[in-house]
């Protein structure tokens, strides 16, 4: 089931009289493809979850449009629209046990839709399964532990077969290490079911690793659609470049003179067809290369040795924030001096961004990297 | 943890409360207890250094006193009736408080008045509302007022009932008390069942919502369990208080306890009705009325809690 959005608007009416209204989403649209799994990525309070709620229901758009296919849905109440909906803290009913929890929305079936205590019991053993806790059924919320009530959580909102399963920042209650281990089951389930699947979050790592597609929002204006890839190599606008990649990118001011990027009076990289102007430059971790005779030269603050990744903490006067991450290959690890690093740079790994707009001007392609190396 | 050289500090300033306390309830409880044992006694023989028999004596007379079938009878009819009644009546209207948005502080301030209204002042406010007043001046022609409550019932087509006028029946005396007790006990209760219900997390509502949950399968299926160790801590009190009832009788049918004509026979006294009566001149047979009446207490309130162990969901 394909889902549209059409000018999908929010706004929230001022509480004060005269005050400010809040526009939550602002203008979304989007085609979500049948059977893929979506992440609705930004920082809290970028609208993420108010898009969510509108498309399950529980919250009228302003303005705009919702389809489930070719279906209008936008005036239907949530029951009456198939989805299923994972909450962030997954509101099971603490006083029932996990049959009765997952059973819950199957017997609010009415007239047609009935089913017999037999099928309804089978449907639920059939979505436990499905999500490993069907050894559990007996027990209640509260003697389950986080990732055992998310599974749940999940049966629940599966077992009526939704058209559209929703989930809203389904990891952000586990610890880390099973966030890691829900995530790929979340995309293992999403996968057998073949349902499309809308999730939220505000941590990066965690969308760019399960999404077919990811949408990436700030305060309600949509910033960039894409693969999770195709956003992390080519970021339209320096708040998209910031906000995914762990370590964040580096960011510097820096100036195009004669289509040669400088970075504190030095040229670090060529920049064919951009004007000379003062920019933004936003380097990834990973495009640093120790590099003796590299134009860019930091002082050195710390390396850091971090299991396979050595991390360089260096600082530059031109640098937007006060230390720069590089993430660099070991074996070059000599080259670094005492007190300053030169570094030589991936093209493809750094963007140029206007410095009013912060709309990305220029990203070097991974060609000239091959002729960098050489 | 206070360490031991400050202790006595702490003891000081507890000393106030514990002395009050052990002189006005401690010592009370206890000396109840004792005198109850000690057959007929009373204070002033006692003064006169009078010596009274250990033993149930006071138990038996309590028990075979005519009036004591009917003070329990009363008592546990109110609480049977009453405590059901308000309690439902207070989820519903906390329910609806709760959903409610425009008006809401003041609606919540109107239902918890009667909380903060003399039970005299209100017992005699509902015996205007039910008693038949006749006015006779002579010379001019008898006017009757039949009360607000049975005019209303006029409007109906039925009635006038006699509600709690001379000649009224037992029913129509327990209607009326039913009526001003569940009225009397509803304010606390709303508190405390719109404190529960407003301390629900809002998405199980949601998650209902979603799953297409009718309003009374929310009712019963998610706002019930939910609210069930608010509702239990009603039950009990109601209990407790019900069992308690004595100022509201007071307040609508006056000292005789019954409507006029009933004589001294008290048709509507209740269990602490009677350990008032017994108080000046039988201490021995009071406190033993008063001991009986603890014991159904707690047996009610064990039952209480072995129903809610059950169905409480903490």
């Amino acid at each position: 089931m394909k889902v549209v959005l059409e000018n999908l608007t929010k706004i929230f009416p001022s509480r004060t009289k005269g005050g400010k209204e809040v526009i939550a989403v602002n203008d979304f649209t989007f085609e979500i493809p049948d059977g893929k799994l979506i992440g609705l990525l930004g920082p809290s309070g970028c609208g993420k979850s108010t898009t969510l709620y509108m498309i399950c229901g529980l919250q009228k758009p302003s303005s705009g449009k919702i389809f489930f296919g070719e279906d209008d849905v936008t005036e239907l109440t949530p029951e009456n629209r198939g989805v299923g909906l994972v909450f962030q803290n997954y509101a099971l009913y603490p006083h029932m046990t996990v049959k009765q929890n997952i059973l819950f929305p199957l017997q609010n079936l009415k007239g047609a839709d009935k089913m017999s205590k037999d099928a309804m019991l089978e449907r639920a053993y059939e979505a436990a399964k499905l999500v490993q806790i069907d050894e559990l059924m007996d027990r209640k919320p509260s003697e389950l532990s986080g990732g055992q009530q998310q599974r749940v959580a999940i049966a629940r909102a599966l077992v009526k077969m939704p058209r559209v399963l929703l989930l809203d920042e389904p990891l952000s209650n586990l610890d880390a290490r099973l966030r890691l281990q829900t995530r790929e089951e979340i995309k293992r389930i999403q996968q057998e079911t073949g349902i499309t699947t809308v999730f939220v979050t505000h941590d990066q790592e965690e969308a760019m690793s399960i999404s077919d597609m990811i949408v990436v929002m700030k305060s309600g204006v949509v910033q960039q659609i894409g693969k999770p890839q195709d956003v992390y190599d080519s970021p339209l606008n320096l708040f998209v470049a910031k906000f995914l990649g762990t370590p964040p990118i580096n960011v510097f001011n820096g100036k195009v003179e004669n289509e040669k990027l400088l970075i504190g009076g030095n040229a670090v990289l060529d920049v064919k067809g951009v004007s000379d102007q003062e920019v933004f430059v936003g380097i990834r971790p990973e495009a640093f290369i120790i590099d003796k005779q590299g134009p860019l030269e930091c002082k050195l603050l710390n390396v850091e040795v971090m299991g396979r990744d050595v991390s360089i903490v260096s600082s530059h006067e031109d640098s937007v924030n006060p230390i720069i991450r590089s993430i660099v290959d070991a074996d070059n690890l000599k080259e670094v001096a005492q007190e300053s690093v030169h570094f030589a740079l991936k093209p493809h790994k750094v963007f140029i961004f206007n410095k009013d707009t912060e709309e990305r001007i220029y990203v070097g392609n991974e060609k000239e990297k091959v002729e960098a190396d050489k | 943890m206070v360490d031991s050289k400050q202790q006595w500090k702490a003891w000081l300033y507890l000393a106030p409360a514990i002395v009050l306390l052990l002189i006005f309830t401690v010592w009370p409880i206890i000396n109840t207890v004792r005198i109850s044992f000690l057959e007929g006694y009373n204070a002033m023989s006692a003064v006169n250094g009078a010596h009274f028999k250990f033993g149930f004596g006071n138990f038996k007379k309590v028990v075979e006193y005519r009036g004591f079938a009917t003070c329990l009878k009363n008592t546990m009819l109110l609480c049977v009736l009453t405590v059901p009644i308000s309690t439902f009546l207070a989820l519903l209207i906390a329910v609806c408080l709760n959903s409610i948005k425009p008006l809401n502080r003041l609606l919540q301030t109107i239902y918890f008045l009667p909380y903060v209204t003399n039970s005299i002042a209100i017992g005699m406010v509902f015996a205007a509302m039910f008693k038949i007043v006749g006015f006779s001046v002579e010379g001019i022609e008898q006017s009757t007022s039949l009360g607000i409550v049975n005019n209303i019932l006029a409007v109906f087509g039925a009635g006038p009932v006699n509600w709690m006028n001379q000649g009224s029946s037992y029913g129509a005396n327990i209607a009326v008390m039913t009526i001003y007790i569940v009225w009397n006990a509803l304010p606390f209760k709303i508190l405390i069942l719109l404190g529960g219900l407003q301390s629900v997390n809002k998405q199980y509502y949601d998650a209902a919502k979603v799953d297409g949950t009718s309003k009374v399968r929310v009712f019963f299926r998610i706002t019930v369990p939910l609210l069930s160790p608010m509702i239990a801590y009603v039950v009990i009190t109601g209990f407790i208080g019900g069992f308690k009832e004595y100022t509201s009788i007071i307040g609508l049918f006056g000292e005789n306890m019954g409507p006029v004509g009933s004589g001294a026979d008290k048709p509507l006294n209740t269990m602490v009705g009677f350990i008032y009566d017994s108080i000046e001149l039988h201490q021995g047979r009071a406190g033993a009325a008063a001991l009986i009446l603890f014991g159904i207490i707690l047996v009610v309130t064990l039952l209480n809690l072995y129903v809610s162990k059950k169905r409480v969901h903490y």
